[in-house]
């Protein structure tokens, strides 16, 4: 049985350790398969920038969805980012042992929530607040936004939180030696050195409010039609696929395999660069 | 202060969360909910199929997952030096780790529903969740094998053991609270997915007899009722359900952790 045991070379761990290559690999290859031949047909700058998904009358354009994909996350990054900013100085810099001890953990806990329930959440408790306060149907960029603002908060918070505490015990007492008071040092000190750490946490928040599918179908109305404003009902790229995958055969099949190109192109930039952003360290 | 009131924040939202779900799905938990097999689309009777289909595809998952996950963080840890093939399965990982649930599931359909004729079955809801909690338990074991100390190893080496007996009789056993949360956390992710699962396992209501069979995971159960309607009162239950495996999960990784820190000590 030791035989065995010393058998196991270190090539049969390398071929096991290349499972994540293969496999990355793979999702990559079969997406393309499926969604390039429509995109050859349909022309990529049509389908990209066009304006009309009809997919029984033969129009592909998937140009309303990038604009919906897009909205939608740049409110959740408007709305949460901030929010998340100040909660990680609070666990890193403010909270006592005991609190933040506490607050960690559901903050975790945040993040394992389904998304579905999220979804249905902001429909019973968001969609309606806006339908009420501000108008539109209340299915709009603003309720995805604000919902995916809460479930971007854990991504952001425990990578800006390490970031912060990560940095050298030094640079605080040298500002605080220097006369700085803890405000200012954490202004003109901490944060800009915890910066690209930060922005590390920022983008794989991005990441993640781009990808999201069941919270946003629940919420954002998933009309084809280009929104005008933060009151109108969008269609990301997640959604469409979500929504119509489970009927699409042919064509439009590959249809929404092209969509997720597209989301997978944007998503390996995002990674890319948020790996960039932590190196650069 | 600003600080102080965005914390709060985020706990008032997490608690109102939790304890709406509750308050509205608690109640219809009951014993039958539990171990009755849904009847009339979900209507009425319990979600004993979709407890089942969940826990299949979750142990498909991890079966796939883990020797997986194990094997490249050991490999990344004490079988090579830093390379450009380590920097390659790193790369791969982290943007495995990145790649949205949706085109998972574009991936298990076309890949293990259509191409090899797996069908819409707990097998390929199963390995399409394997490959997606894979970055998290490389992630993990790497963790913790890397908080071994270095003179366990050494001390292992000195007594004659071998790489192969030093990994199984030390860094194993050292690491496993560490490995456990990676697949705890996995397990919390294969519970709470929807959009992956319901392209790959489907979303069926019968009882799973095999690997084969399509079935409706919990969360994709929720999902339909909510979104179609059928049954708020069971919609809600079936939430319940779901937060309090999440919290049980969350909790579980949380006492793990703490030991494995306190050992590292």
């Amino acid at each position: 049985m030791k035989k065995f045991g010393e058998r196991v070379p270190q090539s049969f761990f390398l071929v096991v350790a290349l499972s994540a290559f293969s496999i990355l690999a793979l999702i990559t290859v079969f997406i393309f398969i499926e969604g390039v031949p429509i995109i050859a047909k349909v022309g990529f700058f049509n389908f990209v920038f066009g304006m009309k998904w009809a997919p029984s009358q033969g129009y592909y354009g998937i140009f309303p969805m990038i604009v919906g994909s897009l909205s939608v996350t740049l409110g959740a990054v408007i709305i949460g980012v901030p929010v998340a900013i100040c909660c990680s100085i609070f666990l890193a810099e403010f909270a006592p042992v005991k609190l933040r001890n506490l607050i960690r953990p559901a903050i975790q806990l945040l993040g394992g929530i389904p998304s579905v329930v999220y979804g249905f959440w902001g429909l019973i408790f968001i969609v309606p607040a806006i339908r009420n306060y501000l108008g539109g149907p209340g299915l709009s960029i603003l309720a995805g936004s604000i919902i995916l603002a809460i479930m971007i908060l854990p991504t952001v918070i425990s990578i800006a939180e390490v970031s912060m505490l990560a940095l050298p015990p030094l640079l605080k007492e040298g500002a605080f030696a220097l006369g700085a008071t803890h405000w200012q040092t954490i202004r003109s000190v901490l944060l800009p050195s915890a910066r690209s750490g930060i922005l590390a946490g920022i983008i794989l928040g991005v990441g993640r409010a781009v990808g999201e599918t069941m919270a946003v179908i629940m919420v954002l109305g998933n009309a084809v039609a280009l929104p005008t404003s933060i009151l109108d009902p969008a269609r990301t790229l997640t959604t469409n696929i979500g929504i119509e995958m489970g009927y699409a055969s042919g064509e439009h099949q590959q249809a929404l395999f092209a969509t997720g190109i597209v989301l997978l192109v944007i998503i390996m930039i995002l990674n890319a660069g948020a790996q960039y952003a932590v190196r650069r360290k | 202060m600003v600080i102080w009131s965005a914390a709060t924040l985020v706990i008032v939202l997490l608690l109102s969360i939790i304890f709406y779900i509750l308050s509205k799905g608690l109640p219809t938990i009951t014993w039958q909910f539990l171990t009755e097999i849904p009847s009339d689309m979900g209507r009425s009777g319990g979600i004993l199929s979709s407890i089942v289909g969940t826990l299949l595809v979750t142990a498909v998952a991890i079966v796939i997952a883990t020797p997986l996950g194990v094997g490249t963080a050991f490999y990344l840890t004490e079988y090579t030096h830093e390379s450009n093939i380590t920097k390659i399965i790193r790369f791969s990982a982290e943007s495995l780790a990145g790649i949205p649930s949706i085109v998972y599931g574009l991936f298990g359909f076309i890949f293990f529903v259509i191409y090899l004729h797996l069908g819409w079955s707990v097998l390929s809801g199963g390995l399409t969740m394997g490959v997606m909690i894979l970055p998290t338990i490389i992630r993990t074991t790497e963790e913790a094998v890397r908080a071994v100390p270095p003179m366990y190893r050494e001390v292992s080496f000195s007594l004659g053991g071998t790489k192969w007996q030093t990994m199984l009789k030390v860094l194993i056993p050292s690491a496993l609270p560490g490995i456990s949360t990676g697949v705890i956390l996995g397990i919390g992710r294969c519970v709470a997915e929807t959009a992956a699962v319901i392209l790959t396992a489907g979303s069926a209501l019968r009882m799973p007899t095999s690997l084969f069979s399509p079935t409706r995971t919990m969360a994709v159960h929720f999902y339909i009722l909510a979104r179609e309607g059928i049954s708020m009162e069971r919609a809600y239950g079936t939430a319940a359900l779901l937060i309090i495996l999440i919290l049980v999960i969350n909790i579980v990784a949380n006492i793990l952790v703490n030991r494995f820190v306190a050992k590292g000590r």
